[in-house]
């Protein structure tokens, strides 16, 4: 049970310390869409509290109204992440938080342009003084803004964290036995593991898809359509699941998983086959997992400056 | 009788006989290689033993000195030999928090 204790304290990187006045200034850029070219999309219109830090779409809307990619991963527990993006091309918070808004299809908006933008509201100025102090608002302090803030974003305890340290009240007796089957016969914990389940690998589940995931930036046969573990945290605010949405809910994720994917090709990850549960052991399956959701307060969206 | 000429063994020891090449272990466990840095010899080899749960995939993309164990299932072994100096950095693909400093000398 020891690795499923939660960690007591958020990791922020030596040069990017923890301060109020960061992580203040993070929210506010997070949420305002002036840092795209329609004025209208933020970093939280994809990643919206209210679905999770997803945007319960199977896959975004970017720039012009044009269906994205990709589904938008939370950003839940990021602090803790090693690689960003469903194909692990960013390895830091700070390089990811750019790569939206700079992205035509996207934000689209130009770095030198975003920099322009937000060095003409005025509201901004005190903001960034506080900060970073004698810092120029460019992207690197935008950037390592957003990055503060997106490392306080985490899971409070769900009632499976209860239910570890020793409440067995905290959770039903069929999500225990899900707790089994996911360590147990449909060996889930394979890939997710530890108090966030995820090893924060990446995988070829075997998704009906052409995209080649992590197989496009780091070309070996492993990586073939190898798609980012994610959290299991708070999944069931945060359906449709899958790079490209393409699973609908919990019930619907235990059924793929149990059938042990849809494509049988030489990357298939050998941790993936056919598991034979039966209906309740399924149904245990989503008792659990539903016991990883974690009670979090409602954030505050920020008065935006002027 | 013959005589039996029994010559010391340290004579030897400056002949001119080739260093044999040392392999070294490094271990997948835990989701973690036992060591996040190692010097080694050129001409020596690293033996890679999966001693995890999990599949691991060992790589390394630095030029001149790349590979690829491919796949190693719980309980497999690799040989990689490191003939050229240099310092590599091996990774496992399917899991980027596993990391190692080659350091190749002569």
């Amino acid at each position: 049970m020891q690795k499923y204790k939660r960690p007591t304290a958020v990791p922020f990187p030596a040069d990017n310390a923890y301060t109020k006045d960061r992580e203040f200034l993070g929210k506010t850029l997070f949420f305002d869409p002036r840092l795209s070219r329609s004025h209208s999309t933020s970093c939280a219109s994809c990643h919206n509290p209210g679905f999770g830090w997803s945007d319960g779409l199977s896959k975004g809307i970017g720039f012009g109204m044009k269906p994205l990619g990709r589904h938008s991963p939370t950003i839940l527990n990021t602090a803790w992440a090693d690689l960003l993006f469903w194909d692990g091309r960013a390895d830091s918070l700070e390089s990811q938080a750019l790569g939206p808004i700079a992205s035509p299809g996207e934000m689209n908006m130009p770095l030198d342009e975003l920099i322009k933008t937000v060095n003409a509201i005025p509201g901004y100025k005190p903001l960034f003084e506080r900060a970073y102090p004698s810092a120029p608002i460019n992207a690197d302090t935008i950037a390592r803004a957003i990055a503060t803030f997106e490392r306080t974003v985490v899971s409070t305890q769900a009632p499976f964290d209860k239910w570890i340290k020793g409440d067995e009240s905290a959770i039903s007796s069929d999500a225990k036995r899900g707790f089994d089957l996911f360590n147990g016969k449909a060996h889930c914990s394979q890939c997710h593991s530890g108090w966030n389940f995820t090893d924060n690998g990446f995988h070829d589940i075997g998704v009906r898809s052409d995209d080649r995931g992590r197989g496009a930036k780091l070309p070996l046969d492993s990586m073939q359509f190898a798609f980012k573990t994610p959290t299991l945290r708070n999944a069931d605010l945060r359906a449709p699941f899958m790079h490209d949405g393409s699973e609908e809910n919990l019930e619907s994720i235990v059924a793929f998983y149990d059938r042990g994917g849809d494509e049988n090709r030489p990357s298939l990850a050998p941790e993936m086959a056919p598991l034979h549960l039966s209906a309740n052991e399924k149904q245990d399956l989503v008792e659990f997992l539903k016991a990883l959701t974690s009670r979090d307060n409602p954030v505050e969206i920020p008065l935006l400056p002027r | 009788m013959i005589k039996r000429l029994f010559l010391p063994l340290s004579l030897f020891a400056y002949a001119a006989l080739p260093v044999l090449a040392a392999d070294h272990e490094i271990v997948q466990s835990d989701r973690a290689f036992s060591k996040q840095e190692i010097s080694i010899k050129a001409g020596d080899q690293i033996v890679f033993k999966n001693d995890d749960e999990v599949t691991h995939n060992v790589y390394s993309a630095t030029a001149g000195m790349s590979f690829d164990l491919k796949r190693q299932a719980p309980g497999a072994s690799s040989t990689v030999p490191f003939p050229k100096e240099g310092t590599a950095e091996v990774q496992c693909s399917i899991h980027p928090k596993m990391k190692l400093l080659v350091h190749v000398t002569k």
